[in-house]
């Protein structure tokens, strides 16, 4: 029954989205093509919030591991004049935050939400120690066309003609849904997060697989970072990742734990976000700028504040694991 | 953890006929009764494990130190230099001094704005918007009503700042008790919409002042200035004051034993009829007041006496190192308040006179804050006479 409601609403979302194509295709395309291009960074986020609170680990951190890994990627590519080099160097430091988050909270059992602050007050400091100005790329990653995907219409220029970590971002989204819910790890993941204490009668190593899961999930957020600093854009600002690593968990509540939903709920903010731009820059209405900038974080609470109540948390969310306690 | 009937380690207990309750003082912390906790230790090890609240953070301190101390020398510049230069100027020289104690003040004031919330299990991560509201209130009070006697309009200001930053906690606080929306992300977007709202009233809003040169509010009339008695600030005093009233309150009042009963369980809270929706409320008001009053300060009692953009610098979020170094207490908040005022204050001195960047600063709050939040270096030392901190994580689903 519920799948059949969220069938509903997809079909009814594409069936409207193709309306708005066919009334005036440069607009629509414009417009969800900004969508997707603000969402990317929210996807990435949100899937690093859905491994490590399906695991059991709740990651304030992502913020942070964002921050990091787009000053990596960036000064990684600055030093080095490629840019291969920085997204490995964004994707290894994203490994390097989640390893810290596993290993203070799974191992030292540090309380994982004053970790994820650690982890982006560390961020922020050590981005602006090290920053330095005047420092460029070669160039930012291209966009490309993927072969026959790209020609459908709407679709295809809005989610296959982009950056590779835009397309990433798209697969991932998939693959997580497919990994968590139809293989054994997933099925592994699940049982860790909500009760970790039968999955470890049941024998599966819960410190291993949760120390593993958070680790390798700050490979996305790494991602996510280089997202921000050589794929939307070619430059390192300081706290460039200004609250997405948050609006990402706001995302993964809403979107209920539930890779899937979480992509269909970052492409909403990045709709709303991209709509709020339409209206200013068409002269429709007077709204002020900064009210504009605002939209993501009002609507984050909203969105918290109804999604409440009607959404569940993993079980174990936010619980140390001590074998035998 | 420990099993009850376990003999007591030989390195943790030296003297086993010492173990009867009688003979060893009382710990100074307040340990909380755990089951299966072992005897508290004797020599030594004891006087350490009794005063741990004021040794982790002074490990945490000087370890961050050491660790700053090799990045400092990684960029080319002598640490121990650059530290004697940093606190000489902060505490020795009178402008250093003053520029200290002006940091303390708000500090102090967002440090308690994070401490009483920890009591009930709630991370106010919101004290910079908190802050800033109040800053902005003031701000908007002291020349809108410049007419007003100038000794009423500083009570007035602080009133207003005091509210608008109470006001903006309840936004989080209520979100928390009626939707159960988790206050770790309520108050770091409410940090961020108010951040916005701000840049608008500065810029093109109604509190703009068209004659600066930049985005700022009106200056407030020289008469509501609380321009400083020599080195020291007006709130100062008020501040610590305020730390004693909140560890005053927290200790021996029963809205401060209802906090702490919320905090330490809130399910054995409700069966005893406290209600949990009520110290929410409350704690969380009275952090966006303090916090909301070390923003009428930063604005009545520093040059340009304006709001503009980065008047509230990290201020919220140093709070929560000063929180943590403190390890929630009230009184802690004050010499924790006093180290990063000092760092503060002396960050500029370090670029002019060495050339390393004042960011150096954030590095060693950052690493400090690391430091003191790891409990693996409590357990280094204490080992199983650990004292547990506040679990906040266990709250996120609910």
């Amino acid at each position: 029954m519920r799948n059949k409601v969220w069938l509903g609403t997809a079909v009814l979302v594409l069936v409207a989205a193709y309306a708005f194509y066919f009334a005036n295709p440069n607009i629509a395309v414009s417009m969800f093509s900004n969508a997707w291009f603000l969402a990317v960074p929210l996807v990435l986020g949100a899937m690093v919030g859905v491994i490590g609170e399906r695991s059991g680990v709740v990651n304030i951190g992502i913020e942070g591991q964002m921050l990091v890994g787009a000053f990596a990627g960036f000064f990684a590519a600055a030093a080095t004049q490629s840019v291969v080099v920085g997204v490995v160097a964004g994707a290894l430091s994203g490994i390097a935050m989640g390893a810290f988050l596993a290993f203070t909270t799974v191992k030292g059992q540090l309380d994982q939400i004053i970790a994820g602050v650690v982890i982006n007050i560390v961020a922020t400091g050590i981005t602006s120690f090290y920053y330095e100005s005047g420092k460029t790329i070669p160039r930012g990653l291209p966009n490309f066309d993927v072969p026959l995907l790209s020609k459908i219409p709407l679709i295809g220029p809005v989610f296959f003609s982009d950056g590779p970590i835009a397309l990433f971002a798209l697969v991932i989204a998939l693959v997580l849904h497919f990994l968590l819910f139809k293989t054994r790890w997933g099925l592994r993941t699940r049982a860790v997060g909500e009760y970790p204490s039968a999955a470890d009668t049941a024998g599966i190593n819960v410190v291993a697989l949760r120390l593993f899961n958070v680790t390798m999930a700050g490979t996305l957020a790494g991602l996510a970072g280089t997202y921000l600093s050589m794929e939307a854009t070619s430059t390192f600002e300081r706290g460039m990742s200004s609250g997405r690593g948050f609006l990402a968990l706001a995302i993964l509540i809403f979107g209920a734990w539930r890779p899937l939903r979480a992509l269909a709920a970052a492409l909403f903010f990045g709709f709303m976000s991209a709509s709020a731009s339409q209206l200013q820059a068409s002269d429709v209405v007077n709204i002020p700028q900064q009210f504009i900038n605002l939209l993501p974080y009002v609507l984050t609470l909203v969105v918290l504040a109804a999604a409440a109540g009607r959404v569940r948390a993993p079980g174990a969310v936010g619980q140390p694991f001590v074998k035998g306690d | 953890m420990a099993d009850p009937d376990r003999p007591p380690a030989k390195d943790a207990s030296p003297a086993p006929d010492a173990a009867p309750a009688p003979e060893t003082a009382p710990p100074a912390v307040p340990v909380v009764a755990e089951r299966g906790a072992p005897p508290p230790p004797t020599g030594v090890l004891g006087f350490l494990v009794r005063h741990q609240a004021i040794i982790v953070p002074l490990v945490a301190v000087v370890l961050a130190f050491a660790i700053g101390a090799i990045l400092i020398r990684a960029q080319g510049f002598n640490p121990t230099y650059a530290y004697q230069l940093l606190f000489t100027h902060s505490f020795f020289t009178e402008s250093g001094l003053l520029a200290t104690l002006q940091k303390t003040t708000p500090l102090v004031l967002v440090g308690l704005a994070v401490a009483i919330p920890l009591k009930v299990g709630l991370f106010n991560i919101g004290g910079q918007g908190q802050l800033m509201a109040g800053g902005i209130g003031a701000a908007w009070v002291g020349y809108a009503l410049r007419d007003l006697p100038a000794a009423l309009l500083v009570v007035v200001a602080i009133a207003v700042a005091v509210l608008f930053g109470a006001m903006w906690a309840s936004i989080a606080a209520l979100l928390k008790t009626t939707r159960g929306v988790h206050e770790v992300i309520s108050t770091i977007m409410l940090n961020s919409i108010a951040v916005g709202i701000i840049d608008w009233l500065i810029n093109n809003g109604p509190l703009s002042d068209p004659a600066q040169p930049f985005p700022a509010s009106h200056a407030v009339p020289e008469g509501a200035r609380l321009t400083p008695l020599g080195v020291l600030p007006w709130g100062l005093p008020v501040a610590l004051l305020l730390a004693v009233v909140v560890a005053w309150m927290l200790n021996r009042t029963t809205l401060g034993f209802e906090l702490q009963t919320v905090g330490r369980n809130k399910f054995a809270a409700g069966y005893a009829g406290i209600s949990a929706t009520k110290t929410t409320l409350i704690a969380m008001a009275m952090s966006g007041a303090l916090a909301g009053l070390a923003g009428a300060f930063e604005l009545l009692q520093i040059e340009p006496y304006r709001y503009q953009n980065g008047i509230a610098g990290s201020l919220g979020f140093d709070g929560i190192t000063i929180a943590l170094l403190a390890r929630g207490n009230p009184l802690g908040t004050i010499p924790a308040a006093v180290l990063v005022g000092a760092m503060r204050a002396g960050a500029p001195t370090l670029q002019f006179q060495v050339g390393i960047r004042p960011e150096v600063v954030d590095v060693l709050l950052a690493i400090t804050l690391l430091m003191v939040s790891l409990p693996v270096i409590a357990k280094w030392i204490f080992r199983r006479h650990t004292v547990k901190q506040t679990q906040l994580a266990g709250s996120w689903g609910a």
